[in-house]
């Protein structure tokens, strides 16, 4: 390769095995409760990597995030509950009805930087919050929206433990792919400078506030899509689901993960949704030791779990290549 | 095109709250030139520059770059004119390597959006092959070419600010404006940055500076603008400015 090569294809090669993995899986899992937390891995993951778009790659911080995934459950959990949408309607309508929604939010919100943008994208995601669990007639109130349809496209619906497994995984294999593209771009360089200097990112001609815009549109793209799928789902959707301690988790889960890297979000949304699932065995303590494991990688791992797949990968070669030179 | 007016200050003004860190200021650099802006500490030196590159806004007066008014426009409208600039305290991308850092300095040669950085289409691909193409010989140049993929927060100080110098020279600009590029320098390295700029020159960018090394101002500008407390209170070529009484007294002392 040229002496200025992008280095895509190692990249591109795990993820690729990644998917060859995820999609063989069912073929040799334990059972359905198994491919039910896979789901739901797979919504996190989707989320996680649309949050990590903003906050990992531009360095944008939002403390509001689940309001997305909100609004996109609800729009299309509404459109097809109440209006009887087509769910393939219904998940385009509340992907470019998030996108608008965003888009109102981040044109006067991200002029803010630092604190002040987490403290304005907290307040939004309390807004919807409200909204949410307030417009009873619409969204079934606090107790939420019943009888959401599972997604259908013409006659088929994708009702099994297996048909959403594998629903759910190919939007996440695409929402992975377009991350991991723009992370080797043109503009995911130009969000990468505005995190190491939004000042030198602008006189360099990088309309900051413009990218800053854009992805924030982008990473509630992702959450809506998460809050489409994640709706036909589990066929039901409530306000709770999309607090502030959830906003928080996600948040946890691309930090847990490693913040900034492309495997960062996948690992600590995997983690972060079986770990609860194995601890539920240490009944009454499963809340300490979570928050133990937590403080744990905090204090150890401050970059997050990623690097260490990473150090291993190259302590691998390394050994291969001490190997081959005897 | 050479010896006419590129940059023209004229008026300006700028104050924190009472004080005034720069104060009708007026001088006009001419292209092809390398004029220097000297001055203590505190004359305001930063704060013109902040002024030209937008970082700031003038309270009065008007800046007028390449025949195009200034006012308004954000410092990412002015870097597509065609001005480019390096910081006092380097502003690199850490997380980045060196050439993606310098690469950053090219976006502005770049079309490819946010459709196609998802989905990684031929033209782009294309597009970044070439730039990046153009940006290691831009490392070439400055002779960073050999650092080009490690990550840029390694770099000692003297690489750093030759990789500043690569990222804004990747942009192409008209003009060059240099915030004390020889600050931390060794003697040797501040030498090869000398090169640099020169040959800069004379490929037909015009440079602005700022800088304390007296000896490198002397020797590199064919201009001086001397400022103190936000006033200019000289203007010429380095021998007149050397024998300027009133600049030896507030700056130069009698030692030069």
């Amino acid at each position: 390769m040229s002496k200025y090569s992008q280095a895509a294809l190692p990249r591109w090669f795990s993820l690729c095995v990644f998917l060859a993995f995820v999609a063989a899986f069912p073929a040799v899992s334990p059972n359905a409760y198994f491919l039910n937390i896979m789901g739901f891995a797979g919504i996190y993951i989707l989320l996680c990597t649309g949050l990590n778009i903003l906050m990992g790659y531009a360095g944008q911080i939002s403390l509001g995030h689940a309001a997305f995934w909100g609004l996109g459950a609800y729009i299309s959990g509404v459109l097809t509950a109440k209006f009887g949408w087509p769910p393939i309607l219904a998940l385009a309508a509340s992907v470019t009805g998030t996108c608008l929604v965003a888009l109102a939010v981040g044109i006067p919100t991200l002029r803010l930087k630092g604190h002040y943008l987490a403290m304005a994208t907290l307040g939004v995601g309390i807004i919807f919050h409200t909204v949410f669990a307030q417009s009873a007639s619409l969204t079934g109130g606090p107790s939420g929206l019943v009888d959401v349809p599972s997604f259908y496209i013409g006659s088929i619906t994708i009702g099994s433990a297996l048909g959403n497994y594998y629903f759910i995984w190919g939007w996440v294999a695409i929402g992975l792919l377009g991350a991991l593209n723009l992370g080797q771009s043109r503009m995911g360089r130009a969000l990468n400078a505005i995190k190491g200097s939004d000042v030198a990112a602008e006189c360099m001609g990088v309309d900051t506030y413009r990218y800053k815009v854009i992805i924030f549109v982008l990473s509630a793209a992702y959450a809506a899509v998460a809050g489409s799928l994640y709706v036909h789902y589990i066929n039901f959707v409530a306000p709770d689901t999309f607090g502030f301690m959830n906003s928080v988790l996600l948040l946890t889960m691309v930090v847990v993960g490693g913040i900034g890297s492309f495997w960062g979000p996948v690992i600590g949304a995997s983690i972060l949704t079986f770990l609860p699932e194995y601890l539920r065995a240490y009944e009454g303590l499963e809340v300490l030791l979570y928050g133990l494991i937590l403080v744990g990688v905090m204090m150890f791992m401050p970059q997050g779990l990623a690097p260490l797949f990473r150090t291993l990968r190259l302590r691998f070669r390394l050994a291969k290549r001490a190997q081959g030179g005897n | 095109m050479r010896g006419e007016v590129i940059l023209s200050i004229a008026g300006v003004s700028k104050s924190y709250g009472g004080l005034m860190a720069v104060s009708n200021l007026s001088f006009q650099v001419r292209a092809g030139a390398i004029k220097a802006v000297i001055g203590p500490n505190g004359a305001g030196k930063s704060t013109l520059f902040n002024l030209i590159t937008g970082l700031e806004a003038q309270l009065c007066g008007g800046i007028v770059f390449n025949g195009c008014h200034m006012k308004g426009l954000k410092p990412n409208r002015r870097a597509a004119l065609g001005l480019a600039r390096t910081f006092q305290t380097p502003q690199i991308f850490e997380s980045m390597s060196v050439l993606e850092n310098v690469l950053v300095g090219r976006h502005l040669r770049g079309k490819a959006g946010l459709f196609a950085a998802l989905l990684y289409t031929g033209r782009s691909r294309r597009e970044d092959l070439a730039m990046r193409d153009h940006c290691y010989q831009v490392l070439e140049k400055v002779g960073l070419a050999h650092k080009a993929h490690e990550d840029a927060g390694d770099l000692a100080c003297g690489q750093l600010k030759l990789l500043e110098m690569a990222r804004a020279l990747a942009l192409d600009p008209k003009i060059l404006l240099l915030d004390e590029f020889a600050a931390g320098l060794t003697r040797q390295e501040t030498e090869h940055m000398m090169t640099i700029v020169r040959g800069i020159r004379d490929e037909g960018v015009t440079v602005l500076l700022v800088e304390h090394d007296m000896h490198l101002v002397m020797n590199l500008s064919d201009e001086i603008v001397v400022l103190n407390f936000g006033e200019k209170i000289g203007e010429g070529t380095p021998e007149e400015i050397q024998k300027d009484e009133r600049v030896i007294e507030v700056y130069l002392g009698t030692e030069v």
